[in-house]
């Protein structure tokens, strides 16, 4: 069993296979099911982001009101041709916000690695897609490469913003997309976790402050960003750029970050954006609270 | 390690929003179904702590009357659920609690007909799982690490050995075991904590075993 991000690398190195490979093997192991049952439970997953991605683009309304059709609207925009970033760019970050409109929706969803993160994998891999043309199994393997490295991140920090912050959920999910992206693109394991590096470094600090503590704003609009960080970063790293800072160091960077956090800022809705005059406002709205004073 | 599968990062499949308030919820009130037997023809439901304040927005409601009408975590119906309640003649009611639980995310549920109630306490611990610390009165002693089922039996000689009998058989390990009574002779609890997931198939067979009411699996 790998433990940190170096020991999955240098099995993927010696053994001259994908880390897609060594995580499908791995689990066979731990689990005792074939790898036949493995892959089509995978399949069940990207079957459901799939169709999650599908109901975001056709316009979805959460409950409270707070959040939903953003994915439309920028479907809309791409479509005008006159985006300033790139076409795959906003593709990603338009089916990361359709997850998650759906996810408030009270949708089905996937969590990758939580609910509250579930678009980031899904909508970069619904974007590359268009250029790099993968079969089923290789979308399948994007699942079990973004698994390996949340793998990692799970048991040496925290997927958990309750726990670590959104650093924790957005940001391992973006660092997770970044290293299953490379290696679609065909990137090397070693390029694979820089990638993952260089997208987490960029989310360290972030806290987890959800208004009205439901899963919404900021959620839908961080799973856009942590979209973006992760094909910028899977570019970045595929250019051949690496971080002076190794994976493992900067996961643990994050664990400790979170440990530090004060929990007014871990998913309490007591401070952040949640504790700002409209955040409360929307808070008292939704639920008939009278207004907190500042 | 905390985390063994590729599936606990890259899943479980839900309805949204949240795994601790929608999926949890539905989980719980999915368990006060099994445990009851049968659909119950009204439901009072009693939040704590962040399910009081935040059940409207998270649908924690929708999602735990989903459970009580025996749906799965990601079930679609879960978001009719009030509206299949109300077909199907299911009165519900619910109580937002002022006081202090020892988790946040806790639900009480007491279901009942014309033939008996139940009443149960669940919390919600985050990532959809959950567990039971209260059945009619009898605080539950689960570590939460490990799967674990609960059977209620009449308190008879033999019933414990029948129940351990059968996970022999299939070579499920037991770790902890936990069994108390209200009064001699009448109503029992097994709380079993074991080492690996329980199939359906042994718990019919639990259930099938005489001198045993009812039996479910309450920690995954």
């Amino acid at each position: 069993m790998f433990r940190n991000v170096a020991e999955l690398v240098e099995l993927a190195q010696s053994k001259n296979k994908k880390i897609s490979t060594i995580m499908i093997e791995q689990e066979v192991e731990v689990t005792g099911k074939t790898r036949e049952q493995i892959l089509s439970q995978m399949e069940t997953n990207l079957d459901v982001m799939e169709k999650a991605v599908e109901r975001g683009l056709q316009g979805v309304q959460s409950v409270s009101g707070l959040t939903g059709g953003d994915a439309v609207l920028l479907q809309e925009y791409i479509k005008k041709g006159t985006f300033l970033s790139g076409e795959i760019l906003l593709d990603a970050v338009s089916k990361a916000v359709a997850t998650n409109e759906v996810n408030a929706a009270m949708g089905t969803i996937c969590a990758t690695p939580t609910a509250g993160s579930a678009g980031v994998v899904p909508g970069t891999l619904f974007a590359v897609q268009r250029k790099l043309n993968p079969t089923k199994e290789q979308k399948i393997e994007f699942l079990f490469t973004a698994g390996a490295f949340g793998f990692v991140v799970a048991n040496n920090a925290s997927i958990s913003g309750a726990a670590g912050g959104c650093q924790a959920e957005v940001g391992s999910a973006a660092g997770m997309a970044a290293a299953a992206i490379v290696e679609m693109a065909g990137g090397s394991p070693a390029q694979s976790a820089e990638a993952m590096a260089i997208t987490l470094k960029n989310m360290l600090g972030l806290v987890c402050d959800p208004v009205a503590g439901l899963v919404e704003v900021p959620c839908v609009k961080r799973n856009a960003m942590g979209a973006a960080n992760a094909m910028v970063a899977a570019d970045m790293a595929l250019a051949g750029i690496t971080s002076r800072i190794p994976c493992d160091e900067v996961i643990i960077a994050m664990y400790e970050i979170g440990q530090s956090m004060p929990s007014a800022l871990r998913e309490t809705a007591q401070g952040g954006l949640a504790a700002t005059p409209t955040g409360r406002a929307l808070e008292a709205k939704i639920f008939g609270l009278p207004l907190l004073k500042k | 390690m905390k985390y063994k599968s590729v599936f606990d990062i890259i899943g479980p499949v839900m309805i949204g929003p949240s795994s601790s308030h929608t999926a949890g919820a539905a989980r719980i009130g999915r368990v006060a179904r099994t445990l009851f037997g049968r659909q119950p023809e009204w439901a009072v439901i009693y939040f704590y702590g962040s399910f009081a304040k935040t059940y409207k927005g998270h649908g924690t409601d929708v999602a735990i009357v989903g459970g009580l009408l025996d749906f799965d975590t990601f079930d679609e119906r879960i978001k009719s659920s009030f509206q299949i309640a109300e077909q199907q003649k299911m009165k519900i009611e619910f109580h937002e609690e002022d006081a202090v639980t020892d988790h946040p995310n806790t639900a009480k549920i007491v279901i009942g007909d014309h033939q008996g109630e139940l009443e149960l306490v669940g919390i919600s611990i985050g990532g959809g799982k959950i567990e039971i610390i209260e059945l009619n009165g009898f605080v539950l002693r689960l570590s939460g690490h490990n799967p674990a089922i609960l059977v209620v039996h009449d308190d008879r000689f033999g019933a414990i050995a029948n129940v351990s009998n059968i996970l022999a058989k299939h070579e499920i390990n037991i770790g902890q075991m936990d069994v108390s009574r209200k009064e001699k002779g009448k109503m029992a609890l097994m709380t079993i904590e074991v080492d690996q997931n329980i199939g359906d198939e042994v718990l019919r067979e639990i259930g099938e075993l005489a001198n045993i009411t009812q039996v479910a699996k309450i920690v995954d």
